[in-house]
């Protein structure tokens, strides 16, 4: 067999977010070949987290896959890929996951916010990856198709100034226009 | 800050962090019931939804029964408008429905979804849709599939593009049906829809070589938007131009050159890894990769720095030379952060670097070697072990440093490539071997790898009794016997035995441990024990010999097929073994073939089938090719014509053929040959009696009735056709065709045992060989015997060499050959000859010169 990839759309092995003490908050394997069962993903999981989270590097191989990462305070997120993949494409996903979680979290990655929103980073996990095939790699676009609930979330002035600048640049012209609604309510209160 | 996250810390060791940390399932699974409240009380079934996905996620498994029932409680949720719940709710779906039952009854809520004016619906709900349904259902929403291919939104594209591309591994006839749809949305301006819809197109087509290759020259002309989608059209490229063997576009090539220029860093990256991985790459195609990868090289983005270093170190091993330029660069990322980019650097390094610098380059390895991991490690074996080739005076210092490894951390994969480089290097370098066994010995005194401690004791039984001082590995072996499990035990047994049988001096002492090994718990280290003490016991050389140093080597298949013949067969005498000891088994294709001949059938078991040998020149009118199949008395010809002309079917073809001492019993013709369909005559050789007759030339001619015919449909236009004939190259039978190849594992030992009686002896001048290796491949070749002792392989620089040849002559007769070979003006050779029958022995000794 020749070392050419191969022509595939199905280009992720696997998606995790892990805590700071390696434990799996969400992951996600597409490829049932390369770990048998739960206990194999888990043990991949403790090693990878060995191995990378000392070290910033971005990068790492193995168990025969390319694990591209990222980590904020205590959240550690992974894209794997088969051992001679593209890194690059890789890194694409990673930092949609990251830059949408962030968009979803309001920039505040960490695991406690993580787990208040878990529903919607389901989703975004979703948006991002269905069964292996990159789905889609703009982060703006996944917050905008998952961060539904904006609107919700109570205002108060520390945040209403960040909380209008990412709603100015994630959402549609509809959700703008109740956001400046509501802006101006907050303020008149 | 600092504070604050210290709270969040204790919270944690609360549990009260983890809001999901204490959920059961049980627990959960009941709070499903909320599902059911009319109306959909959102906030409460969005938390408990969440629950149960984050317990799937967990690794938490259902029941058919409890899947079945979250399921169905879960599609209750459809009656609530929320976005996210529903949005939910298609997770949940595809989450359970590879466990719950009768899933197809959400089909009609999601193609409501997916034909619904919501966008944030559509997308996600195709996506569910497609999971739950069959190729049946499939029929039913065949509009809605086509429609959303080519929808506006790219989300809804994209969604039901990568539906097609799961649906298609099951059932890709449903989605052959949507091709034109999927044409339209390679075209679109999105990013991804493009990506998706390339995948899905050439999946598709994927089988269709020509329809490959239409749609790679309409896109590569044509310039696609998506760096994703050309990433794949790269890859598809590269395949055509490997497999395309004649054919070959160079415009293929052009195209993966021009995108080294591509803006995206993925696509430049993406382009330079296919043109060094490509086979056909030569060291002229390789400079502009090359340099597009050292830019990578000095990137701040530590994975661009990692993919280029990575591919690299690739090219490295096949043109050392063309890296080169990158040596500066990668000499600068030795001291990396990312120890996985320094590693790779290194190793990178010592492949391309000059003998001088591997000191340092292993001083700076092992600075950091515990850090990285086992991959990476290997890698680094790896290196040692292709250095240790090129520069046989470095591997002093390559076997302490690889020794080093050994006794460190590590899995299996890497201690097996560590030891099998310290293998290579003791098979290279005869005095690095008791170093080397040394150091095996001593890590199987701590190996918990019981393979590899088996591979290692099996060694030392190889190697060892030939060392100056057998008797201290013995210490070794035999600790093994007491502590180890019963798979170490058993082999250990049989390598006690084998320096029993080589060092006369060890013997009474071998004997002792051996009875001692008879007490045993397991049954098979018992019995190895007993039967080798029995052996060893007789003091007969012939015994020991035959049963310990050589004992027979089959190739199971052409023996299991040898002894159903045997009993089917109404002979009385017992089954004679020698003549099955084999290395390479019979073409069983060919034993079958002729077995199935009725006028073939009596002439007992298959001994050998040459390689095809062509007996007319490529692009000719008829082609015809010769196996020669050798019986125990009888030789079959075997013919495979192929009729290359359209206009011609040819009828009764045989071949003809004459030598000396040879007389035709059968011929086999073939009735009927039609245009480019291959067909096989035979011809049966009775071999002469006299044994120095048995080889000779024969004249071939090709016989045939043709009858012209309708180049179109093949139908013969005359029903009365011409005789012809054309001639053919000559059929050699050569002293290979009557001998097969033969394992010793014990060449010296089997030398010593033959005797000197059948002793033939000679020297030949073999002036048209310029080179050693070219004379031990033409005496391998020439004799169809096995080379031993691994003497095919010539330590550079040396102008002497011994080569070691066993084989078994037709009829079963043990044959070994050494040939003492000299290097000057053309290669001198003394051969020499022994086996069990004088007659044999000077048919090899003849058959050179």
């Amino acid at each position: 067999m020749s070392g050419l990839l191969e022509p595939t759309l199905y280009i992720i092995k696997g998606i995790a977010i892990l805590d700071n003490d390696g434990n799996r908050l969400l992951a996600k394997y597409y490829d049932p070949s390369i770990f048998s069962g739960v206990k194999e993903e888990r043990k991949f999981e403790k090693n990878l987290f060995q191995k990378t989270h000392r070290a910033n590097a971005e990068v790492i191989m193995l168990d025969r896959l390319t694990c591209v990462y990222r980590s904020n305070v205590d959240l550690f997120f992974y894209v794997m890929g088969m051992s001679y993949e593209n890194e690059l494409i890789l890194v694409s996903v990673l930092s949609c996951l990251y830059d949408a979680v962030s968009a979803i979290l309001r920039k505040n990655v960490e695991k406690r916010a993580l787990l208040d929103n878990l529903d919607l980073i389901m989703l975004a996990m979703d948006e991002i990856c269905d069964g292996g095939i990159p789905l889609e790699t703009d982060p703006q676009v996944v917050s905008q198709r998952v961060a539904l609930r904006m609107e919700e979330s109570p205002f108060n002035d520390q945040t209403v100034t960040q909380q209008v600048r990412q709603k100015l640049e994630t959402t549609t012209g509809v959700v703008l226009q109740s956001a400046r609604e509501q802006l101006k309510w907050s303020l008149l209160k | 800050m600092i504070g604050s996250f210290k709270q969040i810390k204790k919270d944690e060791e609360d549990g009260g962090g983890n809001p999901y940390h204490s959920t059961d399932k049980t627990s959960v699974l009941q709070e499903a019931r909320v599902f059911n409240e009319t109306p959909v009380n959102v906030k409460r079934s969005t938390h408990v939804l969440t629950k149960i996905l984050y317990l799937l996620n967990q690794g938490e498994t259902l029941a058919t029964k409890e899947a079945t029932d979250a399921f169905f409680a879960m599609t209750k949720l459809f009656q609530s408008n929320d976005l996210v719940l529903r949005r939910l709710v298609y997770l949940g779906i595809k989450e359970l429905c590879n466990i719950a039952e009768d899933t197809i009854i959400v089909t009609s809520s999601l193609t409501k979804d997916m034909t619904g004016r919501e966008d944030q619906y559509r997308a996600p709900s195709i996506r569910a849709l497609c999971r739950i349904t069959d190729a049946s259902m499939m029929q039913a929403i065949d509009r809605y599939m086509k429609q959303a291919i080519v929808d506006r939104a790219p989300g809804v594209s994209s969604a039901a593009l990568v539906s097609c591309r799961h649906i298609l591994k099951e059932s890709p006839e449903v989605v052959k049906r949507w091709v034109s749809e999927v044409q339209e949305a390679l075209s679109s301006d999105c990013v991804m829809v493009q990506f998706h819809a390339l995948g899905v197109l050439h999946q598709l087509r994927k089988s269709d070589k020509l329809a490959v290759t239409k749609l790679v020259s309409k896109l590569t002309s044509s310039s696609l938007r998506s760096p994703y989608a050309i990433c794949l059209l790269i890859r598809i490229v590269a395949r055509l131009i490997e497999e395309d063997e004649i054919g070959y576009d160079s415009r293929l090539s052009d195209f993966l050159e021009s995108m080294l220029r591509h803006k995206a860093e993925m696509v430049t990256y993406e382009a330079a890894n296919a043109i060094v991985t490509l086979k056909r790459s030569s060291a002229r195609d390789l400079p502009p990769a090359i340099s597009v990868l050292q830019l990578f090289l000095s990137s701040p983005k530590p994975t661009l720095r990692f993919a280029a270093v990575r591919t690299l170190s690739k090219v490295a091993m096949t043109h050392p030379n063309a890296v080169t330029a990158c040596n500066l660069d990668l000499e600068n990322l030795i001291q990396d952060v990312n120890r996985s980019i320094a590693t790779l650097a290194i190793t990178t390094l010592l492949k391309t670097g000059s003998e001088g610098s591997v000191d340092r380059l292993m001083k700076s390895i092992s600075s950091f070697l515990n850090d990285i991991s086992d991959e990476f490690k290997i890698v680094v074996v790896e290196a040692l072990r292709s250095l240790a080739l090129k520069y046989p005076r470095k591997q002093a210092v390559l076997m302490g440093q690889l020794a080093d490894m050994l006794r460190s951390e590590g899995g299996l994969p890497y201690k097996e490539a560590i030891a099998s480089t310290i293998i290579t290097i003791i098979e290279d370098n005869p005095e690095a071997k008791e170093k080397g066994l040394d150091h095996l010995c001593e890590f199987i005194e701590d190996c918990e790898h019981t393979t590899l401690a088996v591979r290692i004791i099996h060694l030392l039984g190889r190697e060892g009794p030939r060392t100056r001082q057998p008797s201290r590995y013995i210490r070794f072996v035999y600790n093994r016997v007491i502590l180890e499990n019963a798979a170490v035990r058993a082999a250990a047994v049989s390598v006690l035995a084998k320096f029993g049988a080589q060092c006369e001096g060890l013997l009474p002492n071998i004997l002792v441990l051996l009875q001692r090994c008879m007490m045993d718990t397991e049954d098979e280290v018992r019995d190895r024990a007993t039967y080798y003490h029995a052996i060893l016991a007789t003091r007969d050389s012939t015994l020991i010999h035959r049963y310990i140093l050589n004992p027979p080597q089959f190739a199971l298949p052409s023996l299991e097929r040898a002894l159903v013949q045997y009993l089917q067969s109404p002979a009385v005498e017992p089954f004679e073994t020698r003549m099955e000891e084999r290395v390479v088994p019979t073409h069983e294709k060919y034993a079958e073939q002729l077995s199935a001949i009725p006028q073939f059938a009596h002439l007992g078991p298959l001994f050998k089938s040459s390689t095809p040998v062509e007996l007319t020149e490529a692009e000719t009118e008829y082609m015809v090719r010769c196996i020669k199949h050798t019986f125990q008395n009888h030789i079959v010809l075997q013919f495979d014509c192929t009729n290359t002309l359209n206009d011609q079917l040819l009828e009764s073809v045989s071949v003809v053929v004459d030598g000396e001492g040879w007389v035709v019993q059968t011929s086999l013709p073939c009735a009927s040959l039609p245009y480019s369909q291959p067909g096989s005559c035979y011809i049966l050789l009775p071999i002469p009696e006299d044994i120095m007759s048995t080889t000779g030339t024969l004249s071939a001619t090709l016989k045939f009735t043709v009858r012209d015919c309708d180049p179109a449909t093949g139908e013969p236009d005359t029903d009365e056709g011409y005789e012809d004939d054309y001639t053919l190259e000559d059929v050699e039978i050569t002293v290979a065709d009557h001998v097969q190849r033969a394992a010793r594992s014990n060449f010296a030992a089997g030398w010593e045992e033959l005797g000197a009686t059948n002793e033939l002896e000679d020297t030949f001048a073999l002036s048209a060989m310029s080179t050693l290796e070219e004379a031990v491949t033409q005496i391998t070749q020439f004799l169809g015997m096995h080379p031993c002792d691994r003497s095919d392989r010539i330590p550079e620089g040396k102008s002497s060499h011994t080569l070691y040849l066993a084989g078994t002559y037709r009829g079963g007769h043990e044959v070994l050959v050494r040939a003492k070979l000299a290097l000057a003006d053309g290669v001198t050779m003394q051969l020499t000859v022994r086996s069990d029958d004088p007659e044999v022995s000077e048919v090899i000794a003849s058959a050179v010169g």
